[in-house]
C-alpha cells in the first residue's frame, strides 16, 4: 500500500484559534497524514485532541494556520471556483449530531437532492428517481422524502445524513462521530451500513471517533491524537495487539469490556490527572505530566514521531 | 447473594406521562430490590424507562406531567410513594443520594461548590456551621479532588467535566446516605476520566458500604462493577441475573441481542456485529405482548399477544420470555431445533 501515492495527504496541518491577548489554542499541531483509496483510517483520541478540527479541515470548514492539504496531489486550499466545486462532489462529510446537521425546514428530498441540484447534475425527473434511490440504499424510502426531520428517530436521521452525503457521488467521505449520538443497538445498523457502502460504491472514509471498539471494527489503520498532535499510527490490528506510546496504552486499558471475567482481570495502567488545557501549551511532550513513564527530558523536549515497524509510528522519547 | 439486607424494594411500579400527545406508558409493572453494599445495573436503550425508573425512587420525575398508576417504593419499611413533603425531603438529603448524567448542566452555575456540597445541610440544625464544612472538604478529598480548600471557593465553570462529576458525587455522598443513584454519571466523560470515576465509585463502595444503582446503557462498565443487572425494554424488566448469569447465561433475546451489536475491543477483525432491526416500541401505545416481539428473530405467535410472565431460572436470575416458559419445549440451548422437531424426538439429546 506504501508505494502508491495518496488519496489525501495531510502536511504539517495546523490551526491555531487566537482566543485573544496573548491566549492561542492549537487545536490542530504539526499534524500529517496519508490517506490511501480504499481504505479506512481511524482517528481517535479523548475531546479537545483536534480530531474534529481536522476532519473539518479537509472538507475545508476551518482553513489553516499553516500546512497543507493534498487531494489527488493538489493543494485544496488553492483551488479556484470550478476546483472547488469539483472537489466538494468527490469529498463529504458525515456529522456527529444527527439532531443539529439536519435543516428542520426543509423535508428529506429536499435534503438529500440540494447537492445534487448545486452540482447540476440531473434534471428534477432524474433528481428525484436519485434520492429515492439513496434513500433505498440507506434504509429508507418512498414514503420518508416528504418528511421533515424532526419525524425521525437518530439512527433515521443519521442514516439521511449518510444518504446526503452520498448524493453526489463522493469517493472520500470524513465520517465526523457518526455513531456515537446513537444507541447501542442502532449503532450497529449505521455501522454495518458504512461498511456495506464502502463496498458497493469503493468509498474511502476518514473514521473520527472517541470509541476505539467502534474503530478497530471498521478501520484499517488508526491514528492516536492527544492534544493536537498524533501520538501513534499503525495498521489498527497492530495498535491494539502491540500498542506502544504510553498514552494508547492507557487509552486502551481504561476501555471497559463488556466481558466481566476479562474485564476484573485485565489490568489497568492508572493514570492521575485530567488532559491539561490546550491554551498556550509549553515545550514537551503533551502527555508528559500524566504519563506513568514520563522522563525529564519529555517535559522540555517535544519528542519526533519514529518509525518502528512499517506503517508504525509513534512520537515518544521511549521508544 | 440473597442473604443480603434488602434496602430499598420496589414493587409493581406503573409510572407514565400525561403529553399532548397521548399518555406515555415509561414504566410498566417494574419490581426490583436494592440490597445493602451492592452495585446494582440497569442497562437499556434510550426511551426503555431506566432513568425515569430511577427518577420515582425520589419522586423527581415532574408530576404532573407525570403520575403514578401504581406501585409502592419501599425504603425501610415505608413508601416513599405516601411520604409527606418534609418526609421525602429527610429520604432526599440524607437518605438516598442522585448522580445526575450531565455535570456541565446539573451544578448551579452561580453557586460556589462549597456552597453546593453543603446545601444539604441547610435545614439541619444538629450540626455546627465548622463541622459542615470539615464535612464538605473531607469528602471532596474522598471523591479524589486535590487542593481542596481551593477548590471549595470555586465555581463550576472553573472545573474540567470529570472535577464537576466528582463535585457531583461529593453532593450525593456528603450526607452519607446509605443508596446513591447514578444515571449514566459517566456518559459524557472520556474513557480515561470514566475509568477515574468509575474506580472512585467502586472504591467508595468498599469504604463505606453505600449500595450503588448504576444506569446505564454501557454494557462495559456494568461488566466492570455490577454485581446484579437489570436489563429493560420497552418499560419492562426483561431480564435480571447476577452478572455472570447475565454475559455467560443470556436468556432473553433482547439481552442476546445487545451484547453481539456491541463492538468490543477483545473482537477479531473478521467479527460481524448484528445489529437488532427495527426500532424501540412506541410507548404511547404499547404493544400487547412482548415489547421485543416486533425485533425478535424468534418470536412466535403468542410473543405478539400477550405479556411473557416471569421465568425464574435460579434464585436470582429471571427472565421474561415466552421461550423459557415451562410450557415451551424449546429454548435457546438448542436453537436450530424448532419446537416441533424438538417434540418429535429431539428428546434424546
Amino acid at each position: 500500500m506504501s508505494e502508491k501515492t495518496p488519496m489525501l495527504s495531510v502536511q504539517d496541518l495546523c490551526k491555531y484559534f487566537h482566543l485573544g491577548r496573548h491566549l492561542e489554542l492549537k487545536a490542530v499541531d504539526h499534524v500529517s497524514f496519508d490517506i490511501f483509496q480504499g481504505e479506512t483510517v481511524g482517528l481517535v483520541g479523548e475531546s479537545g485532541c483536534g480530531k474534529t478540527t481536522t476532519g473539518r479541515a479537509i472538507v475545508k470548514l476551518h482553513e489553516p494556520t499553516s500546512g497543507k492539504i493534498l487531494y489527488r496531489g493538489s493543494d485544496i486550499f488553492k483551488q479556484n471556483k470550478a476546483e472547488r466545486l469539483e472537489y466538494c462532489g468527490n469529498v463529504q462529510m458525515i456529522f456527529q449530531n444527527p439532531y443539529a446537521s439536519l435543516n428542520s425546514r426543509m423535508t428529506v428530498s429536499e435534503i438529500v437532492g440540494e447537492g445534487m441540484k448545486i452540482h447540476g447534475q440531473y434534471s428534477k425527473k432524474q433528481q428525484e428517481d436519485r434520492v429515492l434511490e439513496l434513500l433505498q440504499k440507506v434504509g429508507l424510502g418512498r414514503d420518508h422524502m416528504s418528511r421533515f426531520a424532526h419525524e425521525f428517530s437518530g439512527g433515521q436521521r443519521q442514516r439521511i445524513g449518510i444518504a446526503r452525503a452520498l448524493s453526489v457521488n463522493p469517493e472520500f467521505i470524513v465520517c465526523d462521530e457518526p455513531v456515537s449520538a446513537l444507541d447501542v443497538s442502532i449503532q450497529a445498523q449505521v455501522i454495518n451500513m458504512l461498511k456495506k457502502l464502502q463496498e458497493e460504491l469503493g468509498l474511502t472514509y476518514l473514521f473520527i471517533a472517541h470509541d476505539l471498539s467502534v474503530v478497530r471494527y471498521i478501520s484499517d489503520r488508526v491514528i492516536v491524537m492527544y492534544l493536537g498532535g498524533i501520538v501513534e499510527e499503525a495498521p489498527a490490528d497492530e495498535l491494539y495487539r502491540n500498542p506502544q506510546h504510553p498514552y494508547t496504552k492507557v487509552l486502551l486499558s481504561a476501555i471497559p469490556i463488556a466481558d466481566p471475567d476479562k474485564i476484573r482481570s485485565k489490568e489497568r495502567i492508572a493514570i492521575k490527572g485530567e488532559i491539561p488545557s490546550p491554551i498556550n501549551l509549553g515545550d514537551g511532550c503533551r502527555f508528559a505530566d500524566r504519563c506513568p513513564y514520563a522522563l525529564e527530558r519529555c517535559k522540555s523536549e517535544t519528542p519526533q514521531m519514529k518509525e518502528l515497524a512499517a506503517g508504525h509510528r509513534a512520537a515518544c522519547h521511549l521508544l | 447473594m440473597s442473604e443480603r439486607e434488602k434496602i430499598l424494594e420496589i414493587r409493581n411500579l406503573v409510572f407514565s406521562f400525561r403529553t399532548y400527545g397521548g399518555v406515555v406508558h415509561a414504566v410498566r409493572d417494574v419490581s426490583f430490590d436494592v440490597r445493602r453494599g451492592e452495585i446494582l445495573g440497569i442497562v437499556g436503550e434510550s426511551g426503555c424507562g431506566k432513568s425515569v425508573t430511577a427518577q420515582c425512587i425520589l419522586r423527581l420525575n415532574p408530576e404532573p406531567p407525570g403520575f403514578f398508576e401504581n406501585g409502592e417504593i419501599l425504603y425501610g419499611g415505608s413508601d416513599i410513594l405516601k411520604m409527606k413533603k418534609k418526609e421525602l425531603r429527610n429520604i432526599r438529603t440524607r437518605e438516598i443520594g442522585f448522580v445526575f448524567q450531565d455535570p456541565m448542566t446539573s451544578l448551579n452555575p452561580t453557586m460556589r461548590i462549597g456552597d453546593q456540597i453543603e446545601e444539604v445541610f441547610l435545614s439541619r440544625t444538629d450540626i455546627s456551621k465548622k463541622e459542615v464544612k470539615e464535612r464538605a472538604l473531607g469528602i471532596m478529598r474522598l471523591v479524589g479532588i486535590s487542593d481542596v480548600e481551593r477548590r471549595y471557593k470555586q465555581y463550576p465553570h472553573e472545573l474540567s467535566g470529570g472535577m464537576k462529576q466528582r463535585i457531583m458525587i461529593a453532593i450525593a455522598l456528603v450526607s452519607e446516605p446509605s443508596v446513591i443513584i447514578c444515571d449514566e454519571p459517566t456518559t459524557s466523560l472520556d474513557v480515561t476520566i470514566e475509568a477515574q470515576i468509575l474506580d472512585l465509585l467502586m472504591d467508595l463502595r468498599e469504604r463505606l458500604g453505600t449500595s450503588v444503582i448504576m444506569i446505564t446503557h454501557d454494557l462495559g462498565v456494568i461488566a466492570k462493577m455490577c454485581d446484579r443487572v437489570i436489563v429493560m425494554y420497552g418499560g419492562k424488566i426483561v431480564e435480571t441475573g447476577d452478572v455472570r448469569e447475565i454475559f455467560y447465561e443470556t436468556k432473553h433475546p433482547y439481552t442476546m441481542g445487545l451484547m453481539k451489536s456491541i463492538a468490543r475491543l477483545d473482537m477479531d477483525k473478521n467479527d460481524v456485529l448484528t445489529p437488532i432491526e427495527g426500532t424501540p416500541p412506541d410507548l404511547f401505545s404499547p404493544p400487547r405482548g412482548c415489547p421485543f416481539a416486533a425485533r425478535c428473530d424468534e418470536a412466535m405467535e403468542v410473543c405478539h399477544r400477550y405479556m411473557p410472565g416471569e421465568t425464574v431460572l435460579s434464585s436470582g436470575h429471571m427472565t421474561r420470555c415466552w421461550l423459557m416458559h415451562e410450557y415451551a419445549r424449546y429454548n435457546s440451548a438448542d436453537k436450530g431445533a424448532d419446537p416441533i422437531s424438538a417434540l418429535n424426538g429431539g428428546g434424546g439429546r
